[in-house]
Formats: structure tokens, sequence, C-alpha cells
């Protein structure tokens, strides 16, 4: 399904270019799950921006379903994101000034795929029933990180990417929303590749892997 | 199509939750369309009126005999020129008065068709279209235009009364017509403008005419070939007026556009996470950026549609004035009820799209350029703060740098628009810096930990107030600077008129043989202490029209004639036809100093003239020459005088009058006392100024609307800086009056630097644009009283414009102020 070969990214600075991937070879196959780990600073999160198309790589391939990202322009790019993909941030990224049925519609709608039943099914398994006319401000944290997960899903995406999305959770809710996402993934075809910090919920998905001075070490 | 749906669906709804800045973005554009679309809409309608008076006989290229001091002549000479083979038409041209019409005047002219010359056009028609039965039998026709007879409140068909009593014929409407115009048979007009047997000029054939045949001696010292084009005329004249009304229409105009600017800017700022949002959910980059086009398109076609409509009701309610100042002015006809072709509309929408493209081009460049994964990161503020100002000062800097350059080499009024531009522009982009220069400079000298904060956090709310700044000092500059001029103009122009109008009795004969009965009766008066007869040749000098005014210069003039400058024994010099004398503008159309000669065209080949003096003719578009009556008559024999003036004690002036009204039968508009032409011009300086004084107050007006917009946009992130002074125990109330405190030393400081720029703008009126607009220089003068009582004005717009904010802050309450600790997360 995800396929990453020689995949190298350094940063611009002042003192110079600084190296963050030096070479990541990756394999995710359909319906697998992930969990990348690594310290703060060690790449994790732009090795999901690249994967997300977010950003350019400056060597290597990445490619999915036989396509390679680097060879796509920027419209197809954004094609790309919209029905490729679903990505669930750390900050949620919600639309404030949308309420919560638009927000979880938002990217389905977009790629043309919004499926009302899915949604209400969604809704339902996510408990969002009683919140679909407030805004992402009148939510908990918890509640919000609900609406994230719902709308990346709402699209029916091959690849999900989710960089720390409990991160701003205690650690008995972080468990709560990745024993929900795990349900709702469960007999899909749909992939996920999972940036966390934390070893118990990096357990519970299939394959984890260790990035560390640019390079993936593969955990037991 | 449905991506676009959905982004913009998505864009949308940011507007639905700050419906303040909505606000803000359409009172911006709406107000700038208004009041620009409003000047347009007078500018087009004066133009248009130009145009058609320009078409009333026959367009671009009329020739006519007309006479040589400018006045009627003998219908006899029409006889003569036609048995002479000469093609001439003739017309008679006079102002009527209706009866029950109040001070209206109309321009009537009389023509007489069948000698019309054949191929010529009326008013745009072809003279064959002419009804020539209907026009000629009885009881006739007056033609007029259908704007004309709406403003006299008279169906077609009337036939109103003139002010003393003779039936007009039935009036018809005939399309095109200029404004104002009253067309009739010349019989008709002869009997209307009690002017038997007089002519106004004869018309000739362009083709006839240009063959320039030499006029029958007996005629050649009277009549002179004139090409004339009303209406060019009019339109290079007035072209001042209109560019002064379009210079304060782009100034406003461009205060709403940094409401605009401000607002989308502020918009933006807000949507980083949204914009970022709809990149991540596949939304490309062309396509965010044309439902973001589409989003402000959209805004400036509403303001637009509502802006054009205030803008029509703005300019109907200052068309009377501007009307009254261009006929007082330049006696140029306007219509006094707007009609507006489809292209003003449409002109207007485009300039607000343009507009808005413009205030929100930053933005959405901004929008194109920042990186995917950093829309959402806001910059540190003070890293953008510093780059943002650093921007400004050079920008500032290289303004004021075209502002000297304009002011050094320029000798255009185009240029002159250039200095003011740059130097406003300059001014309002170095205010921030300079706001944030004093602020820094402060900080250090705070010792309360309270006014450290007061004074670092007024520096922090600069960018967010800044363009509001910047519209309120370029509105009080304008503001101060006009004000200036205008009161200026008025103690000046007062002055001048009180020592210029010294005759108690201003009188002008219908003809020659009236004056000559005229001053012979005037001999046998007792109570006349003087009698100053004065003679008149229009002239063309370098293309310019030009008013050649011949007096006895005895000691009424020395005394009475203030001059500008003058050379030694200028009074004597002129009395021994030495030299001329000439008006400060034509001084400096013709690049004339004391000392120079200028060549003057008569019958009998060139008078050349030394310059004596040089004198202030303001309101006068035309040029004037002022030389000893008996040197006049010599290049001109046979000019009878075309006004007298009067000396007699002021208790005698209405008896004479009434007595002059019964020996000769001439009409008010022949007999004017001083006082009467006194009030007479002040309520034309009244009038001229009353859409530059109304299109200034909206100006400030704006800028006060644009201050309170910021306050309130402000306001609404203002919780977040405020809530840790309040949970460190200052009260709600005390955080009210700080942050009162801290807007009104922003404005104060923004009044203090709009007044030595008010004053520069002042100077630049004064001594730059007028001269090359008007050519006339006028002392700049400072009134205390006047910005004392502007200063008060601005501090109380800016007090109600943070009045709301601050009610709203002063109540809010505990768990809002709570809340914006829990948003930090």
């Amino acid at each position: 399904m995800l396929k990453v070969q020689g995949l190298c990214k350094s940063y611009a600075t002042p003192q110079g270019a600084l190296p963050v991937l030096r070479g990541i070879d990756l394999e995710l196959a359909t319906g697998q799950s992930l969990a990348l780990m690594g310290e703060s600073g060690s790449g994790k999160s732009t090795l999901l921006h690249l994967v997300a198309g977010l950003d350019r790589a400056d060597a290597g391939r990445i490619e999915v379903d036989g396509r390679v990202l680097g060879d796509l322009h920027e419209g197809q790019l954004a094609a790309w994101r919209r029905g490729g993909i679903g990505l669930v941030f750390q900050q949620f990224n919600l639309i404030a000034s949308l309420r919560v049925a638009d927000n979880l519609a938002l990217q389905a709608r977009l790629a043309g795929r919004h499926d009302p039943h899915w949604q209400a099914e969604l809704v339902e398994r996510l408990g969002l029933a009683a919140l679909l006319g407030r805004y992402p401000e009148q939510l908990s944290v918890g509640q919000q990180q609900r609406v994230a997960l719902g709308r990346a899903l709402a699209v029916r995406p091959p690849l999900l990417l989710a960089d720390e999305p409990t991160g701003s959770l205690d650690e008995r809710s972080a468990a709560e929303v990745l024993t929900l996402l795990l349900e709702l993934l469960a007999g899909s075809s749909t992939s996920l590749l999972m940036v966390t910090h934390s070893a118990s919920l990096a357990a519970r998905l299939q394959r984890c892997l260790c990035l560390q001075g640019g390079r993936l070490l593969e955990t037991a | 199509m449905r991506r676009l749906y959905w982004t913009l669906a998505a864009l949308l709804s940011h507007w639905r939750r700050h419906p303040l800045q909505l606000f803000s973005v359409l009172a911006g554009l709406w107000l700038a369309t208004s009041l620009w679309a409003g000047v347009q809409a007078l500018n087009s309608q004066a133009r248009d009126s130009y145009a058609r008076a320009s078409q009333l006989l026959g367009g671009a290229e009329r020739y006519s005999l007309v006479a040589r001091d400018g006045g009627w002549f003998a219908q006899q000479h029409f006889i003569e020129l036609r048995r002479a083979g000469w093609p001439v038409s003739p017309l008679l041209q006079g102002r009527l008065r209706l009866h029950g019409q109040g001070e209206q005047r109309l321009q009537l002219i009389g023509i007489e068709p069948l000698t019309l010359p054949a191929g010529g056009a009326l008013a745009g028609q072809p003279f064959e279209r002419l009804e020539l039965t209907a026009f000629l039998g009885r009881p006739g026709r007056s033609w007029i235009a259908a704007e004309t007879l709406a403003e006299l409140g008279l169906q077609a068909g009337a036939q109103p009364l003139s002010a003393s009593g003779q039936r007009l014929p039935p009036l018809t409407v005939w399309p095109q017509l200029a404004p104002g115009v009253l067309l009739v048979d010349i019989g008709v007009a002869q009997r209307l403008l009690d002017a038997p047997g007089q002519v106004s000029r004869l018309l000739l054939p362009a083709a006839f005419a240009r063959a320039a045949p030499p006029l029958p001696a007996a005629l050649a010292a009277q009549l002179v070939l004139q090409r004339g084009d009303e209406g060019a005329d009019l339109a290079q004249l007035t072209d001042s007026f209109h560019l002064n009304l379009s210079a304060l229409g782009l100034l406003a105009f461009v205060v709403g556009l940094f409401i605009v600017h401000a607002a989308i800017g502020l918009a933006l700022e807000q949507r980083r996470v949204l914009l970022r949002n709809l990149r991540t959910c596949g939304v490309s980059l062309r396509g965010l950026l044309v439902a973001l086009v589409m989003e402000l398109g959209a805004l400036a076609l509403l303001a637009g549609v509502a802006g054009l409509l205030s803008g029509y009701a703005v300019a109907a309610w200052l068309l009377p004035d501007v009307a009254a100042s261009l006929r007082s002015l330049y006696g140029a006809e306007v219509a006094g009820r707007l009609s507006l072709a489809p292209h003003w509309w449409l002109g207007g929408l485009l300039v607000c799209l343009l507009g808005a493209l413009l205030a929100g081009a930053g933005s959405l460049l901004r929008a194109a350029r920042l990186p995917l994964l950093a829309l959402a990161q806001p910059e540190a503020w003070q890293q953008a703060q510093a780059r943002w100002l650093r921007r400004q000062g050079w920008l500032a800097a290289l303004l004021g740098g075209v502002a000297l350059f304009a002011l050094l080499f320029g000798d255009s009024l185009a240029l002159g628009f250039v200095l003011l531009a740059a130097l406003l522009l300059g001014a309002a982009l170095a205010l921030p810096v300079g706001l944030n220069l004093l602020l820094e400079a402060w900080l250090p000298h705070c010792r309360t930990p309270l006014a450290q904060w007061f004074v670092a956090d007024s520096r922090q709310q600069l960018p967010g107030l800044a363009l509001a700044l910047m519209a309120l000092l370029l509105a009080l500059a304008a503001n101060i600077g006009v004000g200036s001029m205008t009161a200026g103009f008025r103690q000046t122009f007062s002055g001048w008129l009180d020592q210029r109008l010294a005759a108690e009795l201003y009188l002008m004969p219908v003809d020659a043989s009236q004056a000559a009965a005229i001053e012979a009766w005037l001999a046998g008066q007792p109570q006349v202490r003087a009698l100053l007869p004065s003679w008149r040749v229009e002239l063309q000098l370098q293309g310019w029209p030009a008013q050649l005014t011949g007096i006895r210069a005895q000691a009424h003039y020395r005394e009475h004639w203030p001059l500008l400058s003058a050379s030694a024994q200028a009074w004597q010099r002129l009395q021994r036809q030495q030299g001329l004398m000439l008006s400060e503008q034509l001084a400096r159309r013709l690049d004339l100093q004391l000392g120079e000669r200028l060549r003057l065209p008569t019958p009998s080949g060139a008078w050349e003239l030394e310059v004596l003096g040089i004198y202030a003719d303001y309101g006068n578009p035309r040029g004037h020459l002022l030389v000893e009556a008996a040197g006049l008559q010599r290049h001109w024999p046979g000019l009878a005088p075309r006004s007298f003036s009067l000396r007699l004690p002021a208790a005698e002036v209405p008896a004479l009058i009434q007595a002059l009204q019964e020996e000769f039968a001439l009409d008010d508009s022949r007999v004017i006392d001083q006082a009467a032409l006194k009030a007479w011009s002040g309520r034309v300086f009244e009038r001229t100024f009353a859409a530059t004084a109304a299109l200034n107050s909206l100006t400030l007006g704006v800028a006060a609307l644009a201050l309170l917009i910021s306050l309130l946009t402000l306001g609404q992130t203002r919780l977040s800086q405020l809530a840790p002074l309040w949970a460190l125990g200052v009260g709600r109330t005390r955080l009210a009056w700080l942050s009162l405190g801290q807007t009104l030393l922003l404005a104060v400081l923004t009044l203090l630097l709009a007044l030595p720029l008010g004053l520069l703008l002042a100077w630049c009126l004064v001594a730059v644009i007028n001269v090359q607009a008007f050519g006339w220089r006028l002392p700049l003068q400072v009134f205390p009283g006047q910005l004392l009582q502007l200063f008060g004005l601005a501090l109380l717009a800016t007090l109600l414009a943070a009045a709301w904010p601050l009610w709203q802050l002063g109540r809010s309450t505990p768990a809002a102020l709570l809340r914006s600790f829990a948003d930090e997360r």
C-alpha cells in the first residue's frame, strides 16, 4: 500500500542544512497499522507530512498504491489529500467557524464522497449525536479529538495519518480514543500510520518503528 | 464546482462568526465607493452638460462674428453682410428670469433658422429636422431640455411669463438640448430680452470662415471673427474645479480602502487555521485563491451596489451647490437633476472591485506565499512588527523623496497632486513608525509596573490600530489643510472685495447709444461725486480668453485697486499709456514679470506694452488686463463704455437706482448696488466651498468609523491581554479606564502629528495647487480657533469610537475573562 524508499529531508538553518531524515525505507501493507516513535525533533512529523503530501522530500521516493508522490504536481497532491488520506493532528485543527456537523462532512464533501449513512454511523459510534449543532470552542478536548477522527474517517481513506492524536488527552482518555479508532478501522482496508510518544499506545498497533538519528529502527 | 462551493462555504462561515469584520469590509468598501462615485457623478453630470453646450450650435468648429467689445450689436450689420454675400445667421443670447422662479436665470438663445449654416446641427440633431412651421409660426416654440423643464416644475406646452411680464411661446422638449437653455426664434428673443434690433453674434459656415475673407471696411472696426466652442471652453475653464473635486473624492476613497485593508488583513490572520485546514483537506492553492478572490469580489459587488446608490444620493445632495458654483464662477450651466449613463454605474462597480482587490491584494499575496505547513503558525509579534515597521519606514522615506522631487521640479497641476499624494501617504505610513519610536523612548521612563504595561501594551496595539490612526491622520490633515485654505481664502477674498468694490453703484448699459445717454444724464446729477466709465475688449492671449479693460486711471483706482506687485509710479505711467497691468493668473499663465513687455493683438496691429503692475483677480477664470482708456480707444475706435462705476453717498443710492430705471428702463441685472454685489459674491464663495466642506466632513466621518471598527475588532482580542492584569488584581472598571487612556493617547499623538502635516498641506494648497489650478497664490493663514474646534471634534469622535468596546469590557463577566486563559491552552 505505502512504500517509502531512501527518503531524505533536511531543513535550512542559519548554521547550514540540518538533516532530519537520512534515507528512510518503510513499507505498510493494506489494512496494517504502524506506530512511529522517537524523541522530539527526530523527524516523525516530518515523515508524516511528506507522506501526506504537505511537504516535498529532498531525495527518495514515496509510492502509494502505485502512485509516486514526487511525480505529482500541486493540484494532484491536493487531490491525493482530499481522497487518499485522512489526517488527524494533536491540535485537532477543526474549523472554528463551522459547526460540528459541517466539520465532520467537510473533507468528504470536498472529495465528493459525502455519504450521509456513513457519517450518521460515525456520529453514532463516536458519540457525537448531541454535539452536531455546536461550534468546536463549545466542546471539550476529548470531544474535539473525536470530531477530528470522524472528519478524517468520513472520506473512507485508504491511509489514515495521525500525528500524536492523543497528545492533548490524559492517559485514560487517550486509551479510549485509540480503542475507538481501532474499532472503527477493524475490518476496513484503511492502513494506519500513527506518530506517538506513548509506548503503551504504540504497543496496541501491529508494528512499531523508532526514528533515531534520521534512520528507522524496527522495535519488537 | 463542488469543491469551490464547499471551500467558499467554509470561508464564508468565518464571516457568520465574525459579523463585525464583515461589517468593516462592507462599510469600508461602501463608504469608499459612495464618496468616489458621488464625486464622479457630479463631474460626469457637469461634463455631459458641457458636451451638450458644445453641441448646441454645430459642435466643435464654430465660427461667428462678434462685437469687439463682446456686447450686443445692431441687427443692421446682419443685413449689410447678407447683402455683401456673407452667409451669416443672427443669434441673440441673454439671461432671462421667469416669473415665480426666484433668482434662477435661464440662458435664452434666439436663432433665425432659415439662415442657419447648411449641414449644421442643433443640439446634436440636423437643422433639417427642425419643425420650422411650428417654430416660426404663432405662437412659436420655446425649446427646452427635459430636465430643465422638470427643474422649473413646468409641463410641456406651458407658456410661462418672463419676470418683466412677457409671455413665452409654448415650452417644447428638445432632446439633448443643454441644461438651463431656452431656444426661441430671434424675434421672440429680442422681445423677451428687450433688445429690439440687437444681436449677439452672427454665425458663419466653417468652410466660408476658414477662407478668412476680409470684412467690409465699415464693419471691420466693430466686428471680429471668432472661432469658439463654448462647451470646450467650459471644459477647459472648469478642469481645475473638477480636478479638485476628484482629489477630494480620491482621498475619501483611499481612507475607505484603509478600512477594507485592515479588516481583510485581520480576517486573514484569524483564518490562518481555516486556510491550513482547507489545504490539508485537499483544496489546492489555486482553488483556495480563486475562492478568496471570489469571496472578495462578492463582497465588493454587494458593497459597490450600496455605495453607488448612496453615491448617487450624495451627488444629488451636493449637485445644487456645485451647479450654482459652476454657474457663478464660469457661467457654466449644469443640469440640476442627476441623470447618469449606464457606464457611470458600471464604472463605479469596476472601481469598487479594483479597490477591493487592491485593498485585499496584500492578504491574498500573503496567503499565496505562505508555505502550507507555516500557515497556522502565527509569527512572533515582535518579529512581525519590526519587519512591518521597517518596510513602512522605507516606503515613507521613498514617498518623502517623491514629494520633495515634485516640489522642487513640479510645474504642473498633475505634479502638484503627486506632491500632495506623496506627502499624505508618506506621512500616513510614517505615523506608526513615529508612534512606535515615541512609545519605545517613553517606556524606560515609566516608574510603576502599571505605567510600564500601559505604554508597552499601547505599543502592542499599534499594528491593529495603525490603519485606523493613519486614516484619522489623513482625514485630520485634509481638514486642517482645506479648512485653513478656505478660511484664509475667505478672509483674503473679503478684504480684497472690500477694496475693489469701493464704488456705490455699478451700471451696465444695453448698447453704445444708451451708454452715451446715461453718461450725459449722470453728468447732471449733483449727488454723483465721480463717474468712472470702463471699456472692454475680449482677447485671446496664447489661446487663453482674456478681457482687456480700459479705465481712466484716476485717483479712485490708485486707492481702491490693490496691487500685488508694481513698478515705481505704476498708476502714473498707466495714465501716460506707458504700460498695462494684468491679473496674477494671467501673468503666471503668460509667464510675465514686472518690466517685461506684452504684445496685444489689435485691429490695427500689435500693441506692445510694459507690465507695470500685477493684481489679484480671485474667482475669475479668464485673464484680465487693465490699460488707460485713451489707448484702448485709439486701437479700437468706436468702442462704447461697457459699464460705469458711480461714487455717491450711500443714502442716495436707492433713489438714483429708481431714477435710472425709470429714465432708461434698465432691469435689475444692469443696475447693481455695492451691497447686493458683495452679498452675491459672498454667496458664490460659500456655495463654491459647500461641496468641499461637505466632502471634508464626510472624510472625517469615515476616519472616525475606521477607528470605531478597528477598536471593535481589537476589542475581541483584548480580553486575553487584559485577563492577566485582572487576575493580578486590577479591577474591570480600572482596566476599562486604562484602555480608554491608551486609545486617547494614540489619538492625541496622531492629532499632534496631524497639525504640522495639515499646515504643510495648507501651504501646498495655497502655494502650489491654487497657483497651478487657478493661477493665484494666497497667503498662508493659521486659525487657532478652527484648529481647536477640529481637535475637539476629533477627540469626541475618538471617545465615541472607544465607548462601545470599553462598555463591553467594563461589563465583561469573570467567566469571559477566565475563558481567555482556557483558550490559551
